[in-house]
């Protein structure tokens, strides 16, 4: 338990993975579900970057591109959550609501 | 080398934040303190990078993650201003099952790394951090080891389809 | 305990040239982390007294003239005041947002402090990414602001905060072009036009706010003076990225009185106001002393190569007694001109006395063991302080900005602006050393 290993890294994320799925498929409100993507995205970096220092016990000190992989996934988290975010706000001004349930126009 | 300092306290202590930052936000009624959970959680997360020798990812996550999608999210949040909506009901009709997925899914990941334990062996890995922006900006830039040249093109060209995306979405009249 | 009494002598043997965190001696870490706090403090303090006797001679009155001699007591007769006032909290506001938001800015502004380099081994810590860490977390200062606006449950600060954050948000992407394009000239190490440095030093830059003044030593200018007009053109768009990143004036719409009863911070009183202004000033010395890492020098003394050797650096370093002692002069020459009346005694004695403690701390800065380790301190905080005195210059001479302006002075003009420095520095840095190269051989 004392001494921190990658598995104590992977650990953490895959419970902060499932804090994040549980919160996008029970939250009515679209902003806690992006949020809670947010938290999806954070413990794949988690994972990413913890696997990235065990490759560099292996492959030397520049082996970081789990490293580079969490900065493109931040970059990609920055980009989803405008555009999500974007959408969010002209569904709101068409609906005046921001519960995903309610977001039923096409339902047969 | 410098050995590092109390390493499992600030492992306990940051991995603890993450998920209390975590819980609060999938579980607050109003928007507000969901989102000031969630910048808990980043810097917490941040913090771990830094243990991980990773202080480039942790600067971007600060920057990037905290000062500025959270700055977005928040704005969000006092432009739609949805007092009414914490007084409804805050879960799905469907939270059972959604939990029952979980659950399973957490089932799987328990299984995998119970059998795979024995996968990751940790030597005792000291590297300074010294050359860490180096040994990024070389991955993506180096003339000879530039693996993510074009990642980083297309990434780009990503956030600025973003850019015009949102702001083309969120105008009144386009 | 001899081992500890050995661990805390460890980090003062003259052969260790690390900052603490460097190190790793924890003990000297706190110790540096307490002396910046302490420094802040006063430098915050003396800030508040300055502010309103320079601007008020700036508008041809005096200022405070009656809580201490000139006003000097004024700042701790300010500070009493506002912890003794009632702590008011709206009727419907968040309770726990309004009252986390002063702390999230004032977390912002003072952890940035661990990366200021007074010295090449006076620093808290040197970050392998010190200049990223001072950015991103001088930017968290934002979601404070707007948590404040929120939380306040009222028009006036909601707009103010929204405002607030979003012209922080856009000066941020001038600052950090500015900040981009002296990275870049960090990692000109070739044989330039000075002939100094050289293909054998490594091409690489550094964003580690030691390591950049560092290259600054090594190639022999300061970067405001490097490629010139390009290194002034970056101060100049990072100067005044830094007034509207802390909503100052000409940029303090968001905060000015006449215009939305003090924007995000009305309904603030007592000591979480005070928070805001403590952490108000912090960002400005924080920002001041990017400005001066980057392109002024940082901790070097005036021409450190150009002027080497024993003598001129027994010169410089007279600089700082000098300047107390004048300081100290300064306050003998007041207390003189006092009016001769029983009623000033108490004022003029007390004027006198801390011209003394002045001219006292100048003294011992003349002794030759203080006066070695001092240079570094003196000179970065001398510069600092000639931008706090620019930020007060600013505030008495210049109209404030409409949001609009501010905003299209940020987009319009800034970022284009940043965006060709960039471009420009990055070619004029590629094309010097052969340049210089034919220039030397046709000469």
């Amino acid at each position: 338990m004392l001494h921190i290993t990658t598995l104590h890294y992977l650990v953490l994320g895959a419970a902060l993975f499932l804090l994040g799925v549980i919160g996008v498929l029970t939250r009515r409100n679209v902003v806690v579900v992006l949020m809670s993507i947010e938290l999806i995205l954070n413990a794949v970096n988690l994972n990413l970057v913890a696997f990235s220092r065990y490759w560099q016990g292996i492959h030397g000190a520049t082996a970081l591109h789990g490293q580079v992989f969490a900065i493109f996934v931040i970059t990609d988290a920055a980009a989803e959550a405008a555009v999500g975010l974007g959408i969010l706000i002209a569904f709101f001004r068409n609906k005046e609501t921001v519960n995903v349930d309610e977001v039923n126009l096409l339902k047969w | 080398m410098n050995p590092p300092v109390a390493t499992p306290f600030f492992f306990y202590l940051l991995s603890a934040t993450v998920l209390i930052g975590g819980v609060l936000v999938i579980t607050r009624k109003n928007a507000v303190h969901c989102a000031l959970a969630l910048i808990t959680a980043l810097l917490a997360q941040a913090g771990l990078y830094l243990m991980l020798y990773a202080p480039f990812v942790a600067g971007v996550q600060i920057i990037l993650y905290a000062g500025g999608i959270m700055v977005l999210f928040l704005f969000v949040i006092m432009l739609i201003s949805i007092e009414r909506s914490q007084k409804e009901r805050q879960f799905n009709k469907q939270w059972l099952i959604g939990i029952a997925v979980a659950a399973a899914l957490g089932g799987l990941l328990i299984a995998v790394y119970t059998k795979g334990k024995s996968l990751f062996p940790e030597g005792h890995l000291t590297y300074a951090e010294a050359g860490n922006t180096q040994g990024i900006a070389d991955l993506l830039y180096g003339q000879y080891s530039g693996t993510y040249m074009f990642a980083f093109e297309i990434a780009s060209l990503l956030l600025l389809v973003a850019i015009i995306g949102a702001v083309v979405m969120a105008k009144k009249r386009i | 305990m001899h081992d500890i009494v050995v661990y805390i002598q460890s980090y003062l043997d003259p052969n260790v040239k690390l900052t603490p965190g460097a190190a790793g001696n924890w003990f000297w870490a706190t110790v540096y982390i307490l002396l910046v706090f302490v420094g802040l403090s006063i430098a915050v303090i003396a800030m508040n007294w300055l502010e309103r006797k320079i601007l008020a001679h700036m508008q041809v009155r005096l200022g405070p003239m009656r809580v201490g001699p000139h006003g000097l007591l004024q700042p701790i007769a300010d500070a009493l005041k506002l912890l003794l006032k009632e702590d008011i909290m709206p009727a419907e506001a968040d309770k726990l947002v309004f009252w986390v938001a002063p702390f999230i800015v004032v977390l912002a502004a003072f952890t940035v402090f661990v990366v200021v380099p007074f010295g090449p081994t006076h620093a808290i810590t040197d970050m392998n990414i010190g200049v990223l860490f001072m950015l991103g977390v001088s930017s968290l200062a934002v979601l404070g602001i707007v948590t404040a606006g929120w939380a306040s449950n009222s028009h006036y600060p909601l707009i103010g905060a929204l405002r607030s954050s979003a012209q922080m948000v856009s000066y941020e992407v001038a600052m950090g072009l500015a900040v981009v394009s002296v990275i870049l000239m960090t990692s000109l190490h070739g044989i330039g036009l000075y002939g100094v440095g050289g293909p054998s030093v490594a091409d690489t830059g550094t964003l580690s706010m030691i390591g950049i003044v560092q290259a600054q030593l090594e190639q022999q200018e300061w970067f405001i003076f490097k490629f010139f007009p390009l290194g002034l053109i970056g101060f100049f768009i990072f100067a005044v990225a830094m007034v509207a990143e802390t909503n100052r004036a000409p940029f303090d719409l968001p905060e000015a009185e006449s215009e939305l009863t003090a924007g995000f911070h009305t309904e603030y009183s007592g000591f979480r106001w005070s928070l805001f202004f403590l952490a108000e000033y912090s960002a400005m010395i924080a920002v001041s002393s990017i400005a001066v890492t980057l392109w002024l020098g940082g901790w070097l003394r005036p021409f450190p190569n150009a002027l080497a050797g024993t003598g001129w650096d027994f010169f410089f370093s007279l600089f700082p007694g000098i300047t107390f002692l004048f300081l100290g002069g300064l306050c003998f020459f007041s207390a003189s001109r006092m009016p001769k009346h029983a009623f000033f005694r108490t004022q003029t004695i007390g004027l006198a006395g801390f011209g003394a403690t002045l001219a006292l701390i100048g003294v011992v800065l003349f002794f030759p063991g203080v006066r070695e380790r001092v240079g570094d301190i003196f000179w970065f905080s001398a510069k600092v302080a000639a931008f706090m005195y620019l930020y007060i210059w600013y505030r008495g001479t210049f109209p404030r900005y409409r949001f609009d302006q501010l905003m299209r002075v940020g987009w319009k003009v800034l970022l284009p602006t940043g965006f060709a420095l960039l471009i420009l520095t990055a070619l004029l840095g590629f094309v010097e050393p052969p340049v210089a190269a034919w220039l030397r051989g046709v000469l």
